[in-house]
């Protein structure tokens, strides 16, 4: 609880924009600084998109400029191969989707649709902030630093992370990132259990904030996990221990001069134990962005509120039985690998809840395409292709066939890509009134849309293809291997479209920019949406609501019976609801 | 300051039926034990994981003092019930026993960690050191980290410590030092799981 809490905000540039304490002005930090990392790692992959289409031919455009220790003549090498693999995956998901989807969208929104004036613990707020920038950053600066980047994959899986060069660094960072999003997790509980406007009960809490809840307790009970096994590697890196080096390890011709003991398997288990409750951080917000933005623009009450709540608590409560099914190849009793084949058929039953209901929700609702509201319809056939085709990987049998293959890249790239990122973008759009008080262009929102939707499809499908054939997705040169060749030109489709997708993305940024200075101006509730972030002036003033807001009804009144309007704010009372 | 008192009237009486009853502070406090036990319960998992692959395992009582762990488990719980005297001194408004025992509480801190370090020198003099073996290594580690949460809890009292003097009065000031407490607790309460793992199994 801040002195600045009430009354006016901090007039000094430095309080004010740079170590501010307002959760809107947090919030817009995560959200420019999230994006920012979310383009230097879409422009890493494309680096690595070049390679695999056209392997061992210069760059175009950029290679030259890149050092040569890393790409002479500007062809890549597999060591900058290996950390752009690395980093692409770090920083699209610890530093961009998590960063966007949770702490961006949750520090602006969720305090607003409780009717809070900040968050519970606004200096917490700021540090968490800091502590992912300069994570962030240093993770980065990696490929400058001694030793380089990281070079093994964003699951660091041991021994191998063990003794490349750069894992000191990525650890490092991790760390600061990792501590980052549990102060956030703390802070979002507590806001959301505990500052909520009077009248607003559980179960009228926006759907919204249900998933950053939910989200929260994920991050807060997987993540220690992730720290205390990134602790133990960093002790394994600095001083020799072996937490991970099983006894008489041989590495490069040479016995390790270490005491053994240590077990590689456990790295694995304690890293999916966060990496799956990590991938529901990455979608549930994007659900919960998805609900809000359907509700709005259907006009008529979510189905089954309950179905998704229950729905998204048993998501919770489920991933954390599931991570294993990552690990199917790995060595397991096979025991254990039907426990988990089990569990992870049992948690797509929820996802496939909330999927319905919002399909259900478009029924008899009369639909405002927005932009907002396509980037919500493309979310579920998508969602739903990367769900489904998770299903073949969950069975142990098919599992060995596909494990490891492009097949996998192209199912969790439909999940995060054409789920989670379509959500957030089409809840910036949804948002984007609220936050700067002018809307962003139609035609351009279209045009990046249908853009990025086909391309995204061009980048992605054809890697089930080649999945199929059997390619494996660690290759850095796939035409070495002879039988990679049949299926070799939907690499250059898929990279052909990778380049489509990034130019696809200037309307949308130059939109932004423009949307924020010279975007047509709009009224508090352009949307004419009922939950309690359109009841305050846009962009909300520090302290939010003119007045306390009090809330009478369920989230989502629209079209109520009898009322004059088709929508009927949280925080209007009226008799006849 | 004004904002502060609007903050601690609103503390007083929650303007919504639906809060806790708790205040944000001591909820937090209480989501941020819970990301600590899984923290520690990760090391734990991982010293069973490596125990139960490990083809031998030296008997704790062999190669630590176990008169002087056992020493520390006493230090620690004699602390938490002298940090508790000093939250129940902060009730009675009793500013000179709030110090004296809140001053006690740091005490037997800076004693568990001088105890801790003649252990940890005693075992660095015969050459044995985190690398020197898996037993060593968590050893080591879990009661570094553990180490490290005595010197964060301290770190929290002292600060309290030196606040009381200006700020015996604020609203606040009684649930910082419950969250401090909480925190001291924990930290106590892991000690007491460490000390049979490492000492006496």
């Amino acid at each position: 609880m801040s002195d600045d809490q009430h009354g006016h905000a901090p007039r000094s540039f430095w309080r004010r924009y740079v170590f501010a304490t307002d959760h809107k002005v947090i919030g817009l930090q995560y959200f420019f600084t999230s994006w920012v990392f979310l383009l230097i790692g879409f422009t890493m992959v494309l680096l690595m998109r070049w390679e695999l289409a056209y392997p061992g031919t210069p760059i175009p455009f950029v290679g030259r400029l890149i050092s040569p220790l890393l790409a002479p003549g500007g062809i890549m090498t597999g060591e900058l191969y290996n950390s752009l693999g690395a980093m692409h995956g770090t920083l699209m998901i610890f530093l961009g989707i998590v960063p966007l989807g949770f702490a961006a969208f949750g520090n602006y929104i969720l305090p607003l649709q409780i009717g809070a004036d900040d968050m519970a613990f606004p200096r917490i707020n700021m540090a968490s902030y800091w502590l992912y920038f300069v994570g962030g950053v240093l993770m980065l600066s990696s490929f400058i630093l001694p030793g380089g980047a990281a070079q093994s994959g964003w699951t660091s899986y041991a021994p191998l992370a063990e003794f490349n060069p750069g894992q000191t660094t990525w650890l490092v960072s991790m760390v600061l990132i990792i501590t980052s999003s549990l102060l956030g997790a703390i802070n979002f509980l507590t806001t959301g259990i505990n500052m909520r406007a009077p009248g607003l009960s559980l179960f009228r809490l926006p759907v919204f904030v249900w998933a950053q809840l939910v989200t929260s307790v994920l991050l807060l009970l997987a993540f220690p996990p992730l720290e205390a096994a990134a602790v133990l590697q960093l002790m394994d890196r600095v001083l020799h221990t072996s937490f991970f080096i099983p006894a008489g390890l041989v590495v490069l011709g040479t016995k390790v001069a270490a005491s053994g003991g240590g077990s590689p398997l456990l790295w694995e288990h304690l890293f999916w134990f966060l990496g799956h409750p990590e991938v529901y951080v990455l979608l549930l917000p994007a659900m919960g962005i998805v609900c809000e933005i359907i509700a709005a623009n259907t006009r008529k009450p979510l189905h089954g509120y309950k179905i998704i709540v229950y729905s998204m608590l048993a998501i919770g409560v489920l991933s954390f039985v599931v991570w294993a099914h990552h690990m199917f190849v790995s060595g397991m009793s096979p025991m254990l690998g039907n426990f988990f084949l089990v569990t992870t058929m049992i948690i797509s039953v929820p996802s496939v809840a909330i999927l319905t209901s919002m399909i259900y929700s478009l029924q008899g609702g009369s639909i405002r395409f927005s932009v907002p509201m396509l980037f919500a319809l493309a979310f579920m056939p998508l969602f739903g292709i990367g769900g489904l085709t998770g299903l073949p990987l969950g069975l142990t049998v098919t599992d060995i066939y596909l494990h490891d293959t492009y097949y996998i890249i192209g199912h969790f790239h439909y999940v995060v890509v054409t789920g989670s990122i379509i959500a957030l973008m089409g809840g910036v759009y949804h948002w984007f009134p609220k936050w700067f008080g002018r809307k962003m262009n139609d035609f351009w929102g279209k045009v990046h849309f249908w853009g990025s939707v086909a391309a995204m499809n061009g980048v992605f499908f054809p890697m089930f293809i080649i999945g199929l054939h059997g390619e494996s997705r660690r290759l850095y040169d796939p035409t070495a291997q002879i039988h990679n060749l049949p299926a070799h030109y939907w690499h250059i489709v898929s990279t052909v479209s990778a380049g489509l997708l990034m130019l696809f993305q200037l309307p949308f940024i130059i939109n932004v920019i423009h949307g924020i200075f010279w975007g047509e101006k709009t009224q508090e509730n352009p949307w004419k949406a009922t939950t309690l972030e359109w009841a305050c002036p846009s962009p909300p003033p520090h302290g939010n609501f003119e007045k306390p807001p009090r809330v009478y009804h369920d989230p989502y009144g629209y079209s109520v019976p009898g009322y004059r309007e088709d929508w009927l704010p949280q925080n209007v009372e009226w008799e006849g609801a | 300051m004004g904002g502060r008192m609007t903050t601690a009237a609103a503390v007083a009486a929650p303007p919504s039926e639906f809060r806790t009853g708790l205040t944000n502070a001591k909820l937090g406090v209480w989501l941020f034990l819970a990301s600590e036990v899984m923290l520690f319960a990760t090391l734990f998992t991982t010293y069973i994981v490596l125990r139960l692959g490990a083809s031998e395992w030296p008997r704790g009582w062999e190669v630590l003092n176990v008169p002087l762990g056992f020493t520390n488990t006493l230090v620690l719980i004699v602390s938490s019930v002298t940090m508790v005297m000093a939250y129940a001194k902060c009730w009675d408004r009793d500013y000179k026993g709030f110090r004296i025992y809140l001053g006690v509480t740091i005490a037997l801190g800076f004693v568990f960690l001088g105890i801790k370090s003649f252990e940890w020198a005693a075992k660095f003099r015969v050459h044995h050191f985190p690398s020197t073996s898996i037993y060593y290594a968590l050893y080591f580690t879990m009661t570094g980290l553990h180490g490290l949460h005595v010197i964060c809890g301290m770190i929290v009292n002292g600060a309290l410590f030196v606040l009381s003097k200006k700020e015996w009065d604020h609203p606040l000031f009684m649930g910082r030092i419950e969250g401090s407490g909480l925190f001291w607790h924990f930290v106590d309460i892991v000690w007491i799981f460490l000390f049979p793992t490492f000492y006496l199994l």
